[in-house]
């Protein structure tokens, strides 16, 4: 058989690829998963949120992701939600750098100097991710959505991920918008379907082979308003924030994997 | 696969100083060969036989040549090695594994593959090679994670 | 660079150990250019014992062509509470790191 080349990938039909196609890649991925390095970080974050940083030498253990001080089971799956203190809806990394600059006593500057990381050295705030985010394995995605702020949150993200913006006037659903699209190999999911959005939700944040990165939701917001051409979005914005919370809601439900494997 | 017990892993790290001793030296010359014909001729392999019972197992689609995941199992009595070629990788000898009294001939690991290629394994058991080899297609991805 | 985390998990099979051993590595090929376009040198594991309770059970060489942060599976023969297997590397700059672990 020859090799599938670029241009041999686009003769396999415009629709979506094949069962045996489709089969072997959930092979591939399932034995990639059996060895991840993902692991090794989740590690590294387990010392970083034990470690004493900052002006008052606390460490984050302390913090309050929704659960109560320093609980961290079931925290990830129920974010983004309202956090009194702040009187916004936060997601995970939102609410880090919150704890960062009112436990540890760090300027909001020095929490976001290194937002994303590169090959093999993750942000202080993503290795801090993956560790929490792998502490809700098993628990069902279940973001806030009682407080008014919460649903306010929701509905933003819903118009955000349908509003065209940018130089290319692209919204999330130029591309996560009709099922049976790809990019290349890569499958687009429909996100603002429940049945979708699941299992995408359900294995975020990531360790991405390509790169050796691990990358967070905060990153991939960021990078995909990247790809459609407009300005960077802050980090744990308003915008952000409430994009994911409307992408963990469309998945509610879905019992979270623990962090994933990303091509 | 069996239902395996889960054992508790009391995992100690540390740095050695000192190099490690006894180790068969790193074979510079078949892991520069530039084809796997060179290769198996600097490990001084000559005619290896195919056998069914040495098991290769990888999915046929990598979504990313960066990790590809290959397991590989002999069942051929007495194997005392595997050795593994990525035939169009610019340096084809990729791995060799020599089992000693106590391992089984098994190993799994995630190999670097640039394009479509043939992943070919060679058993050493009895003072004979016996080979088997997949094809696995490297894909391009799109731009999303 | 410091030899990063290593995690190794070892489970009883039937008639086999079960090890699976994950190393920081970056496994440079010297095939591949930095973001300033410089070539990122050579650097990868080049050697891998695996010891039963002290005793060496697996030698493996390895190329610049294992992945990056590098994952192996092995099987040990039978396997019992209490062995200690030991998994060490050493790269092309005499770097070297090892782990440890008792079944338990």
């Amino acid at each position: 058989m020859k090799a599938l080349a670029f241009g041999a990938a686009l003769a396999l039909s415009c629709a979506a690829y094949g069962q045996d196609v489709a089969k072997e890649i959930q092979r591939y991925r399932q034995m990639v998963a059996e060895g991840s390095p993902a692991e090794l970080f989740e590690l590294e974050g387990e010392e970083l949120w034990k470690k004493p940083q900052g002006p008052k030498s606390v460490s984050l253990q302390r913090c309050d992701l929704g659960e109560g001080p320093g609980v961290l089971k079931a925290a990830y799956a129920h974010l983004p939600r309202y956090f009194k203190d702040a009187d916004r809806v936060m997601d995970l990394e939102a609410r880090l750098v919150h704890c960062m600059v009112t436990q540890q006593g760090r300027s909001r500057e020095d929490a976001i100097a290194r937002l994303f990381g590169t090959a093999d050295r993750p942000s202080e705030l993503e290795l801090l991710s993956i560790y929490i985010a792998g502490q809700s394995r098993g628990v069902r995605l279940e973001p806030g959505m009682s407080h008014p702020k919460e649903k306010a949150s929701y509905e933003l993200g819903r118009a955000l991920y349908f509003h065209r913006v940018g130089a290319w006037d692209f919204a999330c659903a130029s591309c996560h918008g009709d099922e049976g699209k790809r990019i290349r190999m890569q499958e687009l999911p429909v996100l603002y379907k429940p049945q979708y959005a699941r299992p995408v939700m359900a294995s975020w944040p990531a360790y991405r082979i390509s790169t050796s990165q691990v990358i967070t939701l905060q990153w991939r917001m960021n990078d995909c308003y990247r790809q459609m051409r407009t300005p960077e979005p802050d980090f744990g914005s308003e915008t952000t924030v409430a994009l994911i919370h409307f992408l963990n809601a469309t998945a509610h439900g879905a019992p979270y994997q623990g962090p994933g494997n990303k091509r | 696969m069996n239902r395996i017990r889960r054992a508790l892993l009391a995992a100690l790290v540390f740095a050695i100083a000192r190099p490690l001793a006894a180790l068969a030296a790193w074979n510079k010359e078949a892991f520069s060969a530039k084809t796997p014909g060179e290769a198996l001729k600097s490990l001084g392999i000559g005619d290896a036989a195919p056998a069914k019972d040495l098991h290769i197992e990888a999915p046929e689609i990598a979504e990313n040549g960066a990790v590809v995941p290959i397991e590989i199992s002999s069942a051929i009595p007495g194997t005392t090695a595997l050795i593994v070629l990525l035939e169009k990788n610019p340096f084809p000898l990729t791995a060799r594994f020599d089992f000693k009294e106590g391992a089984l001939p098994f190993v799994k690991l995630n190999v670097k593959m640039a394009e479509t290629a043939d992943v070919r394994v060679l058993a050493e058991a009895g003072g004979k090679y016996y080979f088997a080899k997949q094809e696995i297609k490297i894909t391009v991805g799109g731009c999303g994670g | 660079m410091a030899a990063g985390p290593m995690k190794m998990r070892a489970s009883l099979g039937t008639g086999f150990t079960d090890v699976r051993v994950l190393m920081t590595h970056p496994m440079e090929t010297g095939l591949r250019k930095d973001a300033d376009g410089k070539v990122v040198p050579q650097h990868f594991i080049q050697n891998l014992t695996v010891k039963l309770n002290g005793k060496t059970v697996l030698d493996a060489q390895i190329s610049q062509a294992v992945s990056r942060n590098p994952v192996f599976s092995f099987r040990l023969k039978g396997g019992a509470k209490g062995d200690k297997i030991e998994v060490s590397w050493l790269d092309n700059h005499g770097e070297s790191a090892a782990i440890e672990t008792v079944v338990a």
